[in-house]
């Protein structure tokens, strides 16, 4: 490694061995290798922790293959159907003979809350059909009948007509593929048509592009918050003398350093019903001890913890811009006789809108990922898309559905990263 | 400005702004004050009792900080924050202070691309890099295990500390390096002589951005976390959600605490720092 300390023997290189005078690629790569040396650890790090769970959320997102691999068979003899009427008997012995084996192990549950995900009612379907279909086939198995093709259709027509008609097989043609948009569809509120084309679902099911509207406006007006709240803040530390700044700023910090959780816990602590707030109000007689205000689980609870929460964000970057400001333009401006308020308007503003932009675009794509204050404070009324991503991961377990929720967003996130490169510079985010 | 002319409508102005930036300061910080006293209430309240706004002594009492050390309710999981937050923070620190000087030196190939790469893990949402992780790490058999968790915190954890480093090596003249190795010092001699004193600050705040990120984090033990993996937001969380008690101020006045300390020192250093590099007129990123 000592290259720099050998290479200064500048003799007769073409009479002495190769070594010694290192070839110029290898001069100029040395550096380079030793500084990309450095970052490959992290780098390898990042792609391993990080970059593998994005591709594996973008993955789940359109590629689920657990029903075809639990009904290979059907699927495959689906294959052969031409999707209009029952299909052929070889079809009804493949499915009846998977449902029955997989009812056995116990494994046909999972795979028909799976279909039923894709096509509602399917769920019944299977798991009421399967239990008559075993039931059937240990009678056959005792009574020695060949349980073929023919038996199947025949039976399975008995246990339930719809089996007779195409729907829950195209429903189980469907639900078989491998690469699937539905999860993307359902994300955006469509829903399977009885033909198995998609269609908006009708204005009063539509739940998730709502809740990504909603999402938007909170965050919009979250961040709106935050910058009339800021703004001025800002200012004043970036005006006022070294010492009195200082501790202005450790009260922005602060609130920066604090748990998340324990900032939760206080606005609960101060909003609720029988909370420090409403308390107050109450002995002062601003309000009655039966009309004390509703703050906390709903939106504006929500409105309130998120902007208190994000509020140090927009803060900083602002804040380092305006420090920037030389003071004598103000005074410029004035002596030239503008008004304080047409000084700001034109002189001061002006300078400040990169801390505007990059603050205000940091603070709006928190918002729209936050989970955790939401989830705590925003009732019922106060949920965000995020809110419905982990109540997908954790409690209806239909991970598809969250990947493409999680997907989406992520790709308006994505976008909003592009803005804020164009303006800011994506390496230019800084802790304050 | 003092100077000028002076309007009344100016001056109600200037009043109005002042009140204002008051009213937001207390907005910012009253909330984080107002749990300490309540912290100390005697009874399970959450709100302030006559006795305690009369000062009565019998209103005020210690009882749950004693109900903290109870049982192993909190700290267990305080003990699992620690475990996971520290050995987060060794990975984080270690693979972020070489990578920013890696980023830092003038050699460095493919720089912009490479940074961007590092600092997504901080800038991505972490609802969706949890998802993500939540379905990585499950096939790889590492959900529900203290690694798991760590792995996760680390990569969220590295960023700060790779934006710290590299402040402080802004302005870093590398042919001191050079001089360093023309002098007899070897690569690693010069790094621990030379540069290593001066990123020094700038691991450290970036590993107490970094503990602090994984102290504080709670999505991903949501998702990927057992049991056995309760870490303090973890508890607080069921705390809030389920019934919430007064314990709960107690370790949020703890907390409170922590994050005083941490900031004092971030700040501390950084004043340091700001003053040594005056003379290069260097301001903070």
């Amino acid at each position: 490694m000592r290259s720099e300390s050998e290479v200064v023997t500048p003799e007769d290189t073409s009479t002495r061995q190769q070594p010694v005078a290192r070839p110029r690629w290898r001069r100029a790569l040395g550096p380079r290798l030793r500084a990309a040396g450095l970052a490959l650890p992290l780098v390898a790090f990042v792609v391993v922790t990080f970059a593998g769970p994005m591709v594996s959320l973008l993955t789940k997102s359109f590629h689920e293959p657990e029903i075809a691999d639990a009904l290979p068979e059907t699927m495959a003899a689906l294959r052969q159907w031409d999707g209009e009427g029952a299909p052929p008997d070889d079809v009804f012995a493949a499915t009846a003979g998977e449902f029955v084996a997989a009812r056995n192990e116990r494994t046909l549950g999972r795979t028909a809350n799976r279909v039923n995900r894709v096509v509602s009612g399917m769920r019944s379907v299977i798991m009421g059909g399967s239990r008559l279909m075993v039931e059937a086939a240990a009678e056959a198995e005792a009574a020695g009948v060949t349980t073929d093709g023919a038996f199947w259709r025949e039976t399975m027509i008995g246990i339930d007509v719809r089996w007779g008609t195409p729907e829950p097989w195209r429903a189980l043609r469907d639900a078989g593929q491998r690469f699937t948009a539905r999860h993307y569809l359902k994300a955006l509120d469509f829903e399977r048509g009885p033909e198995g084309g998609y269609v908006r679902q009708a204005e009063e099911w539509r739940i998730y592009v709502p809740l990504f509207w909603r999402t938007l406006k909170v965050s919009l007006g979250v961040t709106m918050l935050c910058l009339v709240v800021g703004y001025p803040i800002a200012h004043l530390i970036a005006t006022s003398p070294p010492r009195r700044a200082n501790v202005l700023l450790l009260l922005v910090l602060l609130p920066f350093w604090t748990s998340l959780l324990v900032r939760t816990t206080s606005w609960i602590v101060l909003l609720q019903n029988q909370g420090v707030v409403n308390d107050f109000l109450v002995a002062i007689g601003v309000i009655d001890d039966d009309g004390r205000l509703a703050m906390i689980y709903n939106m504006t609870g929500t409105f309130i913890a998120m902007t208190h929460v994000l509020l140090p964000f927009l803060v900083l970057p602002l804040y380092s811009v305006m420090r920037s400001i030389p003071p004598a333009y103000m005074s410029a401006a004035a002596s030239l006789g503008a008004t304080p308020l047409q000084a700001l308007r034109r002189v001061y503003w002006p300078q400040t809108l990169p801390g505007v932009g990059a603050g205000c675009l940091l603070t709006f794509i928190l918002a729209i990922g936050y989970y955790i204050t939401p989830a705590l404070v925003g009732g019922q009324s106060g949920q965000l898309i995020s809110n419905m991503i982990a109540y997908h991961v954790q409690t209806s377990l239909n991970w598809g559905l969250a990947a493409a929720l999680a997907a989406l967003l992520l790709g308006g996130v994505t976008a909003l990263y592009v803005v804020y490169d164009r303006l800011v510079g994506i390496d230019r985010i800084g802790l304050g | 400005m003092a100077g000028t002319a002076i309007s009344p409508g100016y001056r109600a102005a200037r009043w109005g702004y002042l009140a204002f930036c008051v009213a937001a300061f207390i907005f910012l910080i009253a909330p984080i004050l107002v749990l300490v006293p309540l912290s100390f209430n005697a009874e399970p309240y959450f709100t302030f009792t006559e006795g305690m706004l009369r000062f009565d002594p019998d209103a005020w009492s210690l009882r749950w900080y004693r109900s903290i050390f109870d049982g192993d309710e909190w700290t267990r999981p305080l003990l699992n924050s620690l475990v996971i937050g520290i050995s987060a923070t060794v990975v984080a620190t270690v693979l972020g202070a070489a990578a920013a000087l890696g980023l830092a030196h003038p050699a460095m190939p493919g720089r912009r691309i490479v940074s961007a790469l590092l600092i997504s893990p901080m800038i991505t949402p972490v609802i969706i890099a949890g998802v993500g992780m939540f379905f990585f790490y499950s096939s790889l058999g590492l959900a529900q295990t203290h690694l798991g968790i760590i792995l996760a915190h680390a990569v969220f954890g590295a960023p700060f500390v790779v934006i710290t480093v590299s402040a402080t090596l802004a302005g870093f003249d590398w042919t001191v390096m050079r001089a360093a190795a023309n002098l007899g010092a070897n690569p690693l001699v010069a790094f621990r002589r030379v540069q290593l004193p001066l990123i020094l600050p700038g691991v450290i705040s970036g590993s107490l951005f970094a503990f602090a990120a994984s102290f504080d984090e709670l999505v991903i033990v949501l998702f990927m976390g057992g049991l056995e993996q309760r870490t303090l937001p973890r508890q607080m969380w069921s705390g809030i959600r389920e019934e919430i008690s007064p314990t709960l101020l107690a370790v949020a006045t703890f907390l409170i605490l922590f994050a005083l300390l941490a900031l004092s020192t971030v700040e501390w250093l950084r004043r340091r720092g700001e003053a040594a590099g005056e003379g290069a007129g260097s301001g903070r990123t």
